[in-house]
């Protein structure tokens, strides 16, 4: 409970910042129409405009929170304008993404721990992959993945996948590698097999490093598939609400899709967390 | 037959700074159900012979053999129960799972698993302790654990590498006090490598002085204590005179500096 004072004067301490900037950036627009109409606008008069206009460069907070509480609750879950099928589309790419990430990504470990060959010559390949921006290569995933004839969740989730892989990996291959020598030695005086290594010693000795990889991966998975629905036209999705708020100039409708985003990013990380508490508790380690 | 026997066992690591002779023309019998501890200060090499003997290093010249065959061999009978200085429990297993383990690697069955977990938890004195998890114990009793792990399967030699060199004076005379019963008990032959005077003298039916650069043995010396020790038997005349001839080799190793 000693955290929610500390909590509760940042998250003031932002939305005073944030109607101030309203205040500040909508200021152009509500002197421009007043003086076409020629009024004369007092200070209140500005602060009430600038904070309710219908496509403001800074939307309100609570210009942002009516939005989505209108297109969460008050939509039907399937309607097109609602936020929570928007977030849906997204979600799923996100799941499905995250989880071949992740089996990519211990696969990419394994075989980096075991394979000489693999050890020596994966890991800058793994590090590259990931200097591409991933907006440059989004497109061609969905282009090439399109005229092989996948189209719809798999090229998203693909994105996911690029981006999710990566820290899964250099946790994994962390982890793997956590058995000190004398827990090998150890090992080696009951001529353990090499499986039996695997899976009694360095598997569990990775789960502190997996779960840390788990966070990191899934707030990627989220951008990938967020990412993955900008290039393509989606017509559902986050990042589709994006796109079409920027082309109409829709501000409320970018920051409730951005907000929403965060929420969802918020969620699943905590999700991980309750997981990784649960998991090493019952493993005796935390 | 000896259990233990090195001919002229030589171990030389290449390092950085050139090569580093860690064990000389090392000879030593080791027969069945002594117990022999391997005194010496750093770099003596006592270690590196103890993982000689656990095939955990290779010699470079020499000869050795375990049980009759070679090192590698042995291991592969699971031959020895090794302990370490550090009792090296999994933290995610139970005081009971983590002796379970090397059972499980072996392929014994469930029934036999069990029983046999039961029957060294028993000789350790920590029966209650098996739905425990290791940092639920004190050092001391994970050091048992760790020896109780060493015997739950059926290796006649135990191999133990400074098992008690982390623990406080009062819980390692206790554990000294164990271990002697358990070696009466079980009938095993220990290596048992120590910094420890007292505590060699006080263990062993033969006791190995080693000094380093090279790693050596300089002096070998049968114990005439009775097999019965109690523990006030440290101030026995008979104790004391051991102990002092201890310190007169590992003094001797010195002097060739």
């Amino acid at each position: 409970m000693r955290s929610v004072l500390p909590v509760l004067t940042v998250v003031a301490g932002i939305f005073v910042i944030w109607y101030l900037a309203a205040i500040w950036l909508n200021a152009a627009w509500a002197y421009d129409k007043a003086s076409r109409t020629g009024e004369e606008l007092g200070f209140v008069m500005l602060v009430a405009d600038t904070w309710s206009q219908d496509k403001p460069k800074l939307p309100a907070p609570h210009q942002v929170g009516a939005e989505i509480w209108d297109t969460t609750v008050e939509k039907k879950i399937s309607s097109k304008r609602s936020l929570i099928y928007h977030s849906w589309i997204t979600l799923s790419a996100t799941l499905l993404g995250f989880a071949l990430g992740t089996g990519l990504g211990i696969a990419l470990a394994v075989g980096i721990v075991y394979n000489r060959t693999m050890d020596m010559s994966v890991m800058p390949w793994v590090i590259a992959s990931q200097t591409i921006p991933i907006l440059a290569i989004a497109p061609m995933i969905i282009v090439v993945l399109n005229a092989v004839g996948i189209s719809g969740l798999l090229p998203k989730a693909m994105i996911s996948m690029y981006l999710s892989f990566f820290p899964v990996v250099v946790g994994m291959v962390k982890g793997l590698r956590s058995p000190d020598a004398m827990q090998l030695d150890q090992m080696r005086t009951w001529n353990a097999s090499p499986s039996q290594m695997f899976w009694r010693l360095r598997l569990p000795s990775s789960m502190p490093y997996l779960f840390t990889s788990l966070k990191i991966g899934m707030a990627a998975s989220l951008v990938g598939a967020i990412v993955g629905e900008l290039p393509t036209g989606a017509v559902a999705g986050l990042g589709a609400r994006l796109l079409a708020g920027s082309y109409y100039g829709q501000t409320i409708q970018i920051w409730s899709a951005l907000i929403m985003a965060a929420v969802l990013a918020a969620a699943l990380v905590a999700l991980i967390g309750l997981m990784q508490r649960i998991t090493l508790k019952r493993m005796g380690m935390a | 037959m000896n259990v233990i026997g090195a001919r002229n066992l030589n171990l030389t690591f290449q390092t950085k700074d050139g090569p580093v002779q860690a064990l000389k023309d090392v000879s030593l019998d080791i027969g069945k159900g002594e117990f022999v501890s391997f005194i010496g200060p750093s770099g003596c090499g006592k270690t590196t012979f103890l993982r000689c003997m656990a095939d955990l290093e290779h010699p470079t010249g020499g000869e050795i053999s375990v049980n009759g065959v070679s090192p590698e061999e042995a291991r592969k009978a699971r031959a020895y129960g090794y302990v370490f200085q550090a009792a090296g429990l999994y933290p995610w297993r139970t005081i009971g799972g983590n002796i379970r383990l090397p059972l499980e690697i072996m392929g014994y069955s469930k029934a036999e698993q069990q029983e046999r977990v039961a029957r060294v938890l028993e000789l350790v004195e920590l029966s209650a302790f098996e739905k425990k998890y290791p940092w639920q114990l004190s050092g001391g009793m994970q050091q048992r654990a760790s020896i109780a792990r060493a015997l739950a399967f059926d290796a006649d030699i135990l191999l133990m590498d400074e098992p008690f060199g982390a623990l406080d004076e009062i819980v390692r005379d206790h554990l000294n006090e164990q271990l002697l019963q358990l070696w009466r008990r079980t009938e095993k032959t220990i290596a048992f490598v120590t910094h420890s005077i007292p505590e060699a003298v006080y263990l062993s039916t033969k006791i190995v002085v080693m000094s380093p650069r090279p790693g050596r043995i300089t002096d070998v010396i049968e114990s005439p204590l009775p097999t019965e020790r109690p523990l006030d038997i440290r101030d026995s005349p008979e104790f004391l005179e051991v102990a002092h001839r201890v310190r007169e080799g590992l003094r001797a190793g010195h002097l060739d500096d």
